[in-house]
């Protein structure tokens, strides 16, 4: 096995555990914690395409703002353990059919997409290519975005604001 | 090992830089804090540490020796997990975002291989620099919150509040220097800063055209003080309303990690600081016949400061003193002797301009603790979200007009 191979199982592994490790925990601060964990692992894997603009920017974002929002908002309400339950009803009935259904459909698709083909040689890499394409060609579309995450914002604002 | 070493130079070579480095950086660290004890003691009128050897030169040693053998208690009802990761968390995020820092233009020899002055040196420097500094807030959250009592609890959210918010100001502060340079790279950074206006004065970032970064610089330097948790701006570790924050029920040596990250921080943000507003490691004279005196500046600052040294050392009260002392100024005679040699004399440059700027804005730190008292915590709030983000997006506004006006 080559180093890349060996680091790219190792990462993903510690992504899988770190997942599955995220829905067993039952403090919630624990599942945020592992849900970092699959974060970081997976900016592993972006470094490893040598996609490290990505990379960075998923460490920054996910990691050090999104995640910080989530253990702030655990620490603040204080959050006990969860209690732990057979399945529900619903969950028997429902979730797990349509869990393995999706498991299922998952394990087809992959096994008949065969080997990975070219797609990851035409990926743009370097942070200068990637903004020329963010800022010049999707321009319209990236601009749109950040006018929605605006708007959304405020609405959260609105929302929060207590009544005067 | 010579196998390994063939098939993979960059592991042993990389392996070699960091034992290095760890070894000397633990060692500024310890005496980082002596350093702090002492100027703010003479600030404030006091000797600070003077027992433990000549003038508390011993301090840190016996510091550390005293926060490895002293109890360890594990209060109740912690939980156990995080309680012991979030020390170790903070530590080793705040000693590596030392790895991509460059301390010198020249490249150095390690068994053959030549290899830059830097652990690391990565296309994104900054941009991993920032990736490690805004995961740095998961090792103070988590303590606060795992300990399991009131006043580390609020520590820690306040710190949560804060580091989360001055880390807007922060990045967006960079991102004029960014734009004069055109590169995340720290090394291209610096050496995007090289020549001079007029002659004389030096274009780094803080004095470059079009459009000098004064505004950057002063919202990057107050977020990082915020950022590290430093006075004026220390509101999750108040001791007079949150007893010692979020390290409160943290003892022994697990306490002296996050005293170690703090310090390393403090290190960290002084060499970006340097790298993105005074030129890194390019000597502040132009590199004239006329100005090639300060080659030897060097020389001239180790060789008065030894002969300071020894002259203080040798009437010095304890006969440990008298022996120390005179043997510590030799020891920086013969250094300025060394730095004489050509071949030295030319390494030298790089590193000694960016260690002497470096410990010029740990000195500033440390000024800054001495003199201002602690801000209010809705003054935090409001200066980091009503002036310093404003600041920094006017000052990313005004660059890109400069550069788009005169760049034509």
């Amino acid at each position: 096995m080559t180093a890349p191979a060996i680091i790219f199982f190792l990462l993903a592994g510690i992504a899988l555990a770190g997942a599955v490790s995220l829905i067993l925990q039952r403090h919630p601060i624990h599942s945020a914690l592992s849900l970092i964990v699959v974060m970081m692992a997976l900016a592993g894997l972006y470094l490893l395409l040598g996609a490290e603009f990505v990379a960075a920017v998923q460490v920054i974002v996910y990691g050090g703002a999104i995640m910080v929002l989530f253990v702030f908002v655990i620490m603040l309400l204080n959050a006990g353990a969860e209690e732990r339950t057979n399945l529900s009803r619903m969950a028997r009935l429902v979730g797990l059919p349509l869990g393995f259904f999706l498991a299922f459909e998952l394990v087809y698709w992959v096994a008949r997409a065969g080997p990975a083909g070219s797609s990851a040689q035409t990926a743009v890499s370097s942070t200068r290519e990637l903004s020329k394409l963010l800022f010049q060609k999707y321009a319209l579309p990236f601009e749109l975005t950040s006018i929605l995450i605006l708007i959304a914002i405020l609405g959260a604002v609105v929302l929060a604001q207590r009544e005067r | 090992m010579s196998e390994l070493l063939a098939r993979h130079p960059i592991l042993i070579v990389s392996a070699i830089k960091v034992i290095v480095l760890m070894f000397l950086l633990l060692t500024t660290l310890a005496y980082l804090s002596w350093f702090e004890r002492k100027v703010v003691a003479h600030m404030q009128s006091r000797w600070g540490p003077y027992r433990a050897g000549p003038h508390g030169l011993l301090q840190p040693l016996a510091d550390g020796l005293k926060f490895l053998f002293k109890e360890d208690p594990r209060p109740a009802g912690v939980d156990r997990l995080v309680y012991y990761l979030a020390p170790f968390l903070s530590l080793s995020l705040a000693l590596t975002s030392i790895a991509v820092i460059p301390f010198g233009p020249k490249e150095i020899q390690i068994l053959g291989h030549r290899t830059p002055l830097a652990i690391a040196d990565l296309n994104i420097g900054l941009l991993f620099l920032f990736a490690i500094t805004s995961l740095g807030v998961y090792g103070v959250a988590l303590a606060g919150w795992s300990s399991n009592s009131k006043y580390p609890l609020l520590g820690g959210l306040r710190s949560s509040a804060q580091m989360v918010s001055y880390e807007l100001a922060l990045t967006m502060s960079v991102v004029g220097v960014l734009l004069l340079a055109g590169s995340f790279n720290l090394r291209e950074i610096i050496e995007n800063q090289k020549n001079f206006h007029w002659g004389f004065l030096p274009r780094w970032n803080i004095f470059a055209g079009p459009f000098p970064q004064l505004l950057g610089f002063f919202c990057f330097f107050v977020a990082a003080i915020a950022e590290t948790n430093r006075l004026p701006f220390d509101l999750p570790e108040a001791e007079s309303e949150l007893v010692a924050g979020f390290h409160t029920e943290y003892a022994s040596f697990k306490f002296a990690m996050f005293f170690m990250a703090e310090y390393a921080s403090m290190i960290t943000v002084s060499c970006l600081a340097t790298i993105l507003f005074f030129g890194g490691w390019l000597s502040p004279f132009p590199d004239t016949r006329a100005w090639a005196w300060t080659h030897f500046l060097p020389t001239v600052l180790f060789g008065l400061g030894g002969l300071y040294v020894i002259w203080d050392g040798i009437r010095y009260e304890t006969v440990l003193g008298r022996i120390l002392l005179p043997g510590l100024g030799a020891v920086f005679c013969l250094l300025a002797a060394a730095f004489t040699i050509p071949n030295v004399n030319d390494f030298v440059q790089g590193p000694f301009w960016f260690l002497l700027k470096v410990s010029l804005f740990l000195f500033f730190y440390v000024w800054l603790r001495g003199t201002l008292p602690r801000f209010r915590y809705d003054q935090l709030m409001a200066i980091g979200w009503k002036v310093l983000l404003p600041l920094s997006l006017a000052n990313v506004v005004l660059t890109s007009l400069a550069i788009v006006w005169f760049k034509r």
